[in-house]
């Protein structure tokens, strides 16, 4: 039989395959989705995260009661959908981490190296507070519309940040955000990669983080997401609650503005 | 809170189904921490669920179960305002239940 006729049926062959590779992946994980429904093992986080919120700590003994995360002090629903937004009181744009940490230093008396030392869970960890906090705070915007502030100059000056950094490319690999999300319908693996510079990219990519993600039994944050994307491109450590961080997720939270907030997600 | 469980039991036609999730790191004791130090094993290896007190299932658990662990199950006879729990013991000795009523 002859060769190249051969090799066309072949790719064609692969070609399908991948394709339907693709679509079980992402069916059977849908399935499993289904079968868990609200079961999702966000709920305890939540729980230990509403717990921390109203709890005495730091040198202060003083809990996050008064804390303002932009709707006033103490109002917590609804104030995840409107982060990052810009505070007057530090003059600058902050996101939910950032805003926590601000928390911590001003009313508990903590130190920023205490707050940032340690805000992931390493593995093996069950969870850090800082990722409890974000579930809870996320939880209680479940439903409402992303809405992040645009109208401060500096939120907008934020969102232009944002964008330079999701397409600036560097690093060992000569990597940007952008290698792996300016794409529709491209995959990594077996996992499909949202086109973040789209709206309906980026609003199912922002409105389920934090998120679940069973492969580690945790609940991660976006901003956890963030330095890990840099991590993957072998960029320098994303530190949480920087502006480099604040403004990507900036630019994902416009970018997706207007979708309902469903998180804590449930991720693979 | 490592006993704390979100447990559901429905009918549905004949039978009734319960849907439990349970707080567990379910460590394999095979992992090792950022230091390089193994982390112990820490696993549910015993798990039942109960119809009014009587044993409907039983189930004997390993290291390969994911953390924080969702059981689903159905048995048959449950009735609405009927009891159903369920109990888990892991290596440790710990022990963690639930307990909610069918609707």
């Amino acid at each position: 039989m002859n060769k190249g006729f051969m090799r066309v049926i072949f790719t064609v062959l692969i070609g399908l395959w991948s394709v339907t590779l693709l679509s079980d992946t992402e069916g059977v994980f849908d399935q499993y989705r289904e079968m868990l429904g609200d079961d999702n093992p966000a709920i305890f986080v939540i729980f230990d995260g509403e717990e921390i919120w109203y709890a005495p700590a730091g040198p202060k003994s003083v809990s996050l009661e008064q804390c303002d995360l932009g709707l006033g002090p103490g109002v917590v629903e609804g104030a995840y959908a409107q982060l990052p937004r810009y505070f007057p009181d530090v003059d600058r744009v902050q996101d939910v981490e950032a805003r926590l940490e601000y928390c911590m230093t001003q009313l508990q008396g903590l130190t920023t190296e205490q707050v940032r030392g340690k805000p992931y869970s390493l593995r093996g960890d069950l969870g850090t507070e800082l990722e409890a906090l974000v579930a809870w705070i996320a939880d209680q915007s479940s439903g409402l519309a992303i809405a992040p502030g645009q109208a401060h100059a500096k939120e907008r000056a934020t969102y232009a940040l944002g964008e330079n950094l999701f397409y600036y490319r560097a690093g060992p690999h000569d990597f940007s955000c952008a290698t792996c999300h300016e794409q529709t319908g491209r995959r990594i693996r077996l996992q499909a990669l949202p086109n973040l510079t789209t709206h309906p990219g980026a609003a199912e990519a922002y409105s389920s983080w934090p998120a679940y993600r069973i492969s580690q039994g945790i609940v991660r944050t976006m901003g956890w997401r963030m330095r890990d994307c840099m991590r993957q491109q072998r960029m320098p450590e994303l530190i949480m609650g920087s502006q480099a961080s604040v403004a990507l997720q900036t630019y994902l939270a416009v970018n997706g503005a207007g979708a309902s907030m469903a998180a804590p997600g449930l991720k693979r | 809170m490592a006993s704390r469980m979100r447990i559901r039991a429905q009918l549905k036609d004949d039978y009734c189904e319960v849907k439990a999730l349970m707080r567990h790191p379910m460590e394999t004791g095979m992992r090792k921490d950022q230091s390089g130090a193994a982390i112990p094993a820490n696993f549910i290896e015993d798990v039942q669920v109960l119809h009014n007190d009587a044993v409907v299932v039983q189930a004997y658990w390993g290291a390969a179960v994911s953390a924080n662990p969702f059981l689903g199950v159905r048995f048959k006879g449950g009735a609405p305002g009927d009891v159903v729990k369920v109990v888990w013991r892991d290596n440790r000795g710990d022990s963690g239940s639930g307990e909610t009523t069918i609707r």
